[in-house]
């Protein structure tokens, strides 16, 4: 981390991811904001609050309802002088957008051997656990973390959103910014003033422990911290909590040195079992630290189904007693 | 729609000026000089279709046919402006200075060929079908927000006309009136599959109405028509006047790329026909007959001129050192990340080697 600021304030993660873009729109003239109502509404999540009235209808804009049209523009736009923010208003609605990121967005550098490159965030709300309605929950974070020429970050906390979302639109490459909904207002976290970056490829570790590195990203933070809580209350047991922050590329140095000192593992996720980023971190433990570990890597995710409907959607998430059982179970082998 | 959308012609199948209040000031000698690159780019397209015959390069996409909408069409726009093209226009990346070099290394399956001298504006071609007009209306939007009258131009066909992302650019284009010509070439044929089975409407150019642009509708094979529609549609963009789709009539005598057989889905005796009538360069050349500015020894020579420069492209091409994998591994990012580092050292070290 690197930072000139001196003043912190106490935010939520929406009021964090605000103050980023309230930062770079300030310094940069480059830095722009497009999306559904991210204007004169000020984004439904009230992401982009005041920044219409403050930087004005040509750098916030209010676009037509068109995801691959916000995207395609977002990256003639990118190529051509500017650094688009490009908001989907959730992650579930991107799905229109991904031929302009898989073809275009994240492969023009290679194409042109550097000529045209893409400096773009797209920011988007994700994952489930708000009782949204239908397609609004999503949590397909893998199937961007299989998209070379991406980033995929995560931030849980205020602090970590705007590091990270400064950091991102610094990125002279396109990333991929998600926002966990459960995450905006649950917790504040002290925000310094002005413009500090959260490196992009950096886990954090929430919590040191001993017996087992518990890994997750995004709203899982709540629910393991949670679990985690409850089980060292009532087991002699010690859990290190990591937060990968990004998904790619993961932070291999933290990942394998936390799996070195517990000899343990567990990932914890909401998207889907089957090609979920769980994979990604059980290969690098694989490849890195095989003969530390004293027992298998658990992994606690969402199920190979849609995420369901609101009435469902508890059914559906990884509960603190299934993230319990899994720690115990590695540690118990 | 049909009598709306009329098919502008300046210069008919017969060489006949049509309409000699759309010419300007045109000299003999510029129309000479459409005619060399319309030749220029002909004779590349058939060296080619030869060279991916011969195995010298691969799978290859002609444009025999089109030369006019593309020639015309690029040659309206100036140094600085923006060029968006697919993967079937060479003829106007060509024209609006692309290196033939690179061209045809492009065929060669190497990257260098996505990469216009330093300064041309042309984007590498897009591939996924209508993607690449979305680029068009966002880098104009960015000339119109730095002030700038720099335009974009943005060439697709009728099968593009299907996709979402032609109606979002047009719609994109028109709500922030953004300076782009949208060009379309309506060659007729989606590779097999016919305008009649692609749209119900008659013309493209009406599909601008429901935008509330500027929509005109040109006989795509005389490239004077062409040539000044475009004119006209980049001084609208140049004078903050918003975008243009212009809907160019042509044919495509070939096959859709060399590894298909239009036989199969349309009738080869049209376009058989069509190279007596509505070729694009044999109308110049009936004009310039008509206007006694026809030399069969100026033919000669310029047709040993650009054999020339072909056959050195091509020396240059084939001579050009193979890839090396920072091609594959050095522009994913600005700076690789350790996965690919890694995925690198590891490939390197299998083969025994050290360095890309």
């Amino acid at each position: 981390m690197t930072t000139t600021a001196i003043n912190t304030k106490k935010m939520t993660m929406i009021q964090g991811v605000r103050d980023a873009m309230h930062e770079m729109l300030k310094e940069h003239d480059d830095v722009m904001i497009l999306g559904e109502d991210v204007g004169v509404n000020g984004g439904v999540f009230r992401a982009t609050e005041g920044l219409y009235e403050e930087f004005g209808e040509d750098r916030v804009i209010d676009t037509p309802i068109s995801e691959s049209g916000i995207i395609g523009n977002s990256i003639g736009l990118a190529v051509n002088g500017f650094r688009p923010i490009a908001e989907m208003q959730f992650l579930g609605f991107i799905y229109p957008a991904f031929n302009q990121l898989m073809t275009h967005a994240t492969r023009l550098r290679q194409r042109s051997m550097g000529r045209f490159t893409v400096p773009l965030v797209v920011r988007a709300p994700y994952g489930a656990g708000v009782r949204a309605p239908e397609i609004h929950s999503d949590s397909v974070e893998a199937l961007f973390t299989q998209m070379p020429g991406i980033k995929v970050v995560v931030p849980s906390n205020a602090y970590d959103a705007k590091g990270l979302l400064i950091a991102s639109i610094d990125d002279p490459d396109p990333v991929l910014f998600l926002e966990p909904m459960r995450c905006y207002r649950s917790s504040r976290t002290e925000v310094p003033d002005g413009k500090y970056n959260v490196e992009i490829g950096k886990a954090s570790v929430l919590k040191e422990g001993d017996d087992i590195s518990v890994f997750t990203w995004g709203a899982m933070v709540i629910d393991t911290m949670k679990a985690v809580e409850k089980l060292e209350a009532k087991k002699n047991v010690s859990c290190e909590v990591i937060d990968l922050r990004t998904l790619y590329p993961l932070d291999k140095e933290t990942i394998a040195a936390s799996v070195q000192k517990t000899g343990r593992a567990a990932i914890i996720h909401e998207a889907p079992a089957t090609g979920g980023v769980s994979n990604d971190v059980i290969s690098l433990i694989n490849d890195t630290s095989f003969l530390y570990l004293r027992a298998p890597i658990q992994r606690v995710a969402g199920f190979d189904t849609p995420v369901p409907v609101y009435s469902l959607e508890q059914e559906y998430l990884p509960s603190t007693e299934k993230i319990q059982t899994a720690i115990l179970h590695a540690v118990d082998f | 729609m049909l009598e709306q959308f009329p098919m502008h012609q300046i210069i008919n199948e017969e060489g006949e000026i049509v309409d000699s209040s759309s010419m300007g000031d045109i000299t003999t000698d510029e129309i000479k000089s459409f005619y060399y690159k319309m030749l220029r780019a002909r004779m590349l397209d058939k060296k080619c279709v030869h060279l991916q015959r011969q195995g010298r390069i691969g799978t290859y996409v002609p444009y025999e046919g089109q030369e006019a909408a593309q020639i015309g069409s690029s040659l309206a726009l100036q140094e600085g402006d923006w060029m968006f093209p697919t993967y079937r226009d060479h003829a106007a990346t060509l024209t609006f200075g692309h290196s033939m070099r690179n061209l045809l290394l492009n065929w060669r399956g190497r990257p260098e060929g996505n990469v216009a001298p330093e300064g041309v504006n042309i984007f590498p071609p897009g591939i996924p079908i209508a993607s690449q007009l979305l680029h068009a209306t966002g880098a104009a939007w960015a000339e119109k927000k730095r002030g700038s009258d720099r335009i974009s131009l943005v060439y697709f066909g009728d099968g593009a006309t299907s996709e979402g992302d032609f109606h979002e650019a047009l719609n994109f284009g028109s709500v922030f009136n953004t300076p782009t010509v949208f060009f379309n070439q309506n060659n007729g044929y989606a590779i097999s599959v016919p305008m009649k089975r692609q749209m119900k409407t008659k013309t493209i150019a009406q599909k601008g109405l429901a935008y509330d642009i500027e929509c005109l509708r040109i006989d795509g094979n005389d490239v004077l028509s062409v040539y000044f529609a475009t004119q006209s549609a980049v001084d609208r963009a140049r004078d903050g006047k918003g975008p243009t789709l212009i809907e160019a009539v042509t044919w495509r005598y070939g096959a859709h790329t060399t590894a298909d057989d239009p036989s199969k889905y349309r009738d080869q005796k049209e376009t058989e026909a069509r190279r007596e009538t509505t070729d694009p360069l044999l109308r110049i050349e009936r004009y310039l007959k008509t206007q006694e500015a026809w030399e069969e020894e100026w033919l000669t020579r310029i047709e040993e001129e650009i054999t020339l420069e072909i056959e050195t492209a091509l020396t240059e091409m084939e001579s050009y050192p193979e890839p090396d994998l920072s091609q594959l591994f050095d522009y994913v990012y600005d700076t690789p990340t350790w996965t690919i580092q890694e995925q690198v050292n590891n490939h390197l070290a299998v083969q025994g080697r050290t360095t890309q």
